[in-house]
C-alpha cells in the first residue's frame, strides 16, 4: 500500500465518521464538530488527488492545493457562523438545542408535519 | 492537451460585463462597511437597479448574437484558468432574479429604512448587505464556468441567506437558521467531495472540458450521486426539505421573498448545469425517473401539508416545497431514450420558465403575506375575514401569484406547465402529466382556502393596526403582474434558454 492510497483511505474514513456524526448527533455543537471532521476528510482527499498528479514529474498538482485552501477558508467561515448562531441561541433560550419543543419561544412558527 | 485545439474559447466583446456583474455587488458590500450603516441603503438603491440594467445588457447581447458571452479570467485558459460564461440560461435567470431583487428592495424600504438620519441599527445594515451579497452570489452561480467556482458561489449564497432567516433574532428563527445552515453545510461538503473525485479522474473542473472527457466509471457515478444529493439538500427537494418551512416562514417578509424566490433557485441552477451541461448521459433512464419521482413526491407532500396549515406564511412556505417539485419533473421529460441522454429540449425551457415564474409569483405572495401580517398583527388563515376589503391591492397581488402557481393562462406558470405537459405527451410519460394536474388541483385548493377567507365579510369592521404603505403593495403587485404576463414570452421569436447550449459539442459519450 503506497502513501497515496493510505491517505485516501484515511480521508474516506474521516468522511464516513464525520457523516455518521453529523446525521446521528442531535447536539448542534457536536454536529459542527462532525462537519469539521467530514471537512478534514475531504481536504485529505484533495491532497491525495494533488499527489496522484506527481507521476507526471511535478511535485504535486497545484490546482487541487489552491482549491483546498479555498475550501478550508469556506469551512472555517461556515464553522464561525454556526458557532455564532449556537452562542446566540444559548443566550436567547438558555439551551443550544434544535428541538422545537423545549425552546422558550411562545410564538413558535411550527410545521404541522 | 488535445482539447486546446478544439476549444477556440476567448474573451468575447462585452465579456467584461460578466466580471462587472460579480464585482459590482462585492464593491457595494465593501463600500457599505466603509461608509457605515447610514449609507448602506443608498448604496443598494444605486447598485441594485444598475445590476438590473447590467443583466438586461447581457441578456440583449446574448439574445442578439445568439452566442455565449465568455470572459477568461486573467487570460488563463481552462483547464488551468477560470472562464465565466453567460449562455441563454444564465442571461434569462440573471434578468429574472434582478427583477425580483429590485422589487424586494423597494418593498424592504419600509422595514429596513436606514435613511432619514435614524440611528444606525443592526438589522437594516445587515439586510442590505446580505441582499447585495445574494445578488452577487447568484450572478456567480449563473456565470461560473467551472464546478469549483460554482461551489464557492453556492457557499457565498448560503452565507448570505442564513443570516437573513434570523434577522429579528427570535429564538425560533435562530433555530431555523441553524438547522438551515447545517443542512446547507452537509450539502456543500457532499458537493465538494464530488468535485474532488471529478478532478481526480479528469484533471479539470471546467464545465465544457469536463463534458467532453466524462465517461461512465464508478468514480464519476459516486461523484455525481454525492453532488446531486448535496444540491438536493440545498434546494430543499423532498425528503430533504425539513429546514425550509420554518426558515422561510419565520424570516421577515422581504427576506422570505428573497429566500423562497431567489436562493433555492441557485442550487437548482447548479443541478441543471451539472446534469444538462456536464453529464447529460449520466443519469440513465432510471436516474431521470428517480429525479421525477422525488419531484412528484415533493408536489404531493408539499401540497397536502400546505392544505393543512393554519398560518399563511407557513402555507406559502410549504407551497414552495411543492413548487420545487415541478422543477424536477423536467429531468425525466428531457431524457431522450434514443440518444440516452438529457436533451436541451422543450422540457428544459419549461423547467426554467417554471423556476422564473415561481420566483416572481412566490416573492409577490410572501410580500403580500408580510403586509397582511403587519396590518392584522397575525397571519392565521381562519381569521383573515374582511382583509380583501381592507387591503384590496395586497390580496389581489396574492391572488395573481396564486394564478401563476396554479398555472392558469396567460401566466408564466401556465406556459411552463403547458410545455412540460407537451413533453409528457411527446415522450409518452403520462404518469408525470397526472402528477402535474393533481398538483394544480392541490394548488387551487389551498389558494381557494386562503382567498375564500380573505374575501369573506367579517362580522365586525376590520381594524388595521397600521396603514400599509402604497409602494409596498405596488412592489408585490408588480411582481405578481410580471409572473402573470410571463406567459407572453411564448410569443417571442427566439427561445432564449436554448442559446449557447453545448449541443454540438456532445460527442462520443461512452
Amino acid at each position: 500500500m503506497n502513501a497515496a492510497t493510505l491517505f485516501g483511505l484515511s480521508g474516506a474514513a474521516l468522511v464516513g465518521i464525520g457523516l455518521y456524526g453529523l446525521v446521528t448527533n442531535p447536539e448542534p455543537l457536536r454536529k459542527i464538530l462532525a462537519f469539521n471532521l467530514l471537512g478534514s476528510g475531504v481536504f485529505l482527499v484533495f491532497g491525495v488527488v494533488s499527489r496522484r498528479a506527481a507521476a507526471s514529474g511535478l511535485g504535486g498538482d497545484p490546482v487541487p492545493q489552491a482549491m483546498v485552501i479555498t475550501a478550508i477558508v469556506v469551512a472555517f467561515a461556515a464553522t464561525a457562523m454556526a458557532i455564532a448562531l449556537v452562542l446566540r441561541l444559548l443566550q436567547e433560550t438558555g439551551r443550544p438545542t434544535l428541538s422545537a419543543d423545549n425552546s422558550g419561544g411562545t410564538d413558535t412558527v411550527r410545521g404541522n408535519s | 492537451m488535445p482539447e486546446a485545439n478544439v476549444l477556440p474559447e476567448a474573451t468575447t466583446t462585452d465579456g467584461a460585463l460578466l466580471v462587472l456583474a460579480i464585482v459590482l455587488p462585492a464593491a457595494g458590500i465593501l463600500l457599505s462597511f466603509l461608509l457605515g450603516g447610514r449609507y448602506v441603503e443608498r448604496i443598494a438603491s444605486v447598485l441594485l437597479p444598475s445590476g438590473f440594467f447590467l443583466a438586461t445588457i447581457i441578456f440583449a447581447d446574448v439574445w442578439q448574437s445568439g452566442q455565449r458571452l465568455i470572459y477568461i479570467v486573467g487570460d488563463w485558459k481552462p483547464p488551468l484558468g477560470i472562464a465565466l460564461r453567460a449562455d441563454g440560461l444564465s442571461a434569462a435567470m440573471m434578468v429574472a432574479m434582478a427583477v425580483v431583487i429590485c422589487a424586494v428592495a423597494v418593498f424592504a424600504h419600509a422595514d429596513f429604512d436606514t435613511r432619514g438620519g435614524s440611528v444606525e441599527t443592526r438589522a437594516p445594515f445587515a439586510f442590505w448587505i446580505l441582499l447585495m451579497a445574494i445578488w452577487g452570489a447568484m450572478n456567480m452561480v449563473f456565470l461560473g464556468g467551472d464546478l469549483f467556482t460554482l461551489y464557492v458561489a453556492i457557499e457565498l449564497l448560503t452565507f448570505a441567506a442564513v443570516p437573513l432567516v434570523c434577522l429579528d433574532g427570535r429564538a425560533e428563527t435562530l433555530q431555523a437558521a441553524l438547522r438551515y445552515l447545517l443542512f446547507a453545510l452537509l450539502g456543500s461538503i457532499l458537493y465538494l467531495v464530488g468535485t474532488a473525485l471529478l478532478y481526480g479522474s479528469y484533471a479539470t473542473l471546467d464545465i465544457v472540458l469536463l463534458s467532453r472527457r466524462l465517461h461512465m466509471e464508478p468514480a464519476t457515478l459516486v461523484a455525481a450521486t454525492l453532488m446531486t444529493t448535496g444540491l438536493f439538500a440545498k434546494t430543499a427537494l423532498f425528503p430533504l426539505h425539513l429546514w425550509l418551512p420554518p426558515a422561510h416562514a419565520g424570516a421577515p417578509a422581504a427576506a422570505s421573498a428573497v429566500l423562497s424566490a431567489v436562493v433555492v433557485k441557485g442550487s437548482f441552477f447548479i443541478l441543471v448545469r451539472l446534469w444538462f451541461d456536464v453529464m447529460p448521459a449520466m443519469p440513465g433512464p432510471a436516474g431521470a425517473q428517480l429525479f421525477g419521482a422525488l419531484g412528484a413526491a415533493a408536489i404531493v407532500f408539499g401540497s397536502v401539508v400546505a392544505l393543512r396549515q393554519q398560518r399563511l406564511k407557513l402555507l406559502i412556505a410549504y407551497s414552495t416545497v411543492a413548487q420545487i417539485g415541478y422543477l424536477f419533473l423536467m429531468f425525466p421529460l428531457a431524457f431522450d431514450t434514443v440518444s440516452a441522454q438529457l436533451q436541451s429540449s422543450g422540457a428544459l425551457t419549461g423547467g426554467m420558465l417554471q423556476a422564473i415564474s415561481h420566483a416572481t409569483a412566490k416573492a409577490a405572495m410572501f410580500m403580500a403575506a408580510g403586509l397582511i401580517y403587519v396590518a392584522l398583527g397575525h397571519d392565521r388563515i381562519a381569521e383573515l375575514g374582511g382583509v380583501a376589503r381592507a387591503l384590496p391591492m395586497t390580496v389581489f397581488a396574492f391572488a395573481l401569484g396564486g394564478v401563476s402557481l396554479i398555472g392558469l393562462p396567460p401566466s408564466g406558470g401556465f406556459l411552463a406547465k403547458w410545455i412540460l405537459l407537451e413533453a409528457t405527451v411527446a415522450t409518452g410519460q403520462w404518469w408525470w402529466a397526472i402528477v402535474m394536474l393533481a398538483g394544480g388541483l392541490f394548488t387551487s385548493g389551498y389558494m381557494f382556502i386562503v382567498l375564500s377567507r380573505a374575501v369573506a365579510p367579517s362580522s365586525e369592521l376590520l381594524k388595521l393596526r397600521i396603514d400599509v404603505p402604497r409602494y409596498q403593495e405596488a412592489a408585490a403587485l408588480a411582481l405578481a403582474l410580471t409572473s402573470l404576463l410571463l406567459g407572453l414570452v411564448a410569443l417571442g421569436p427566439v427561445d432564449i434558454f436554448q442559446i449557447g447550449r453545448p449541443e454540438s459539442t456532445m460527442v462520443g459519450l461512452r
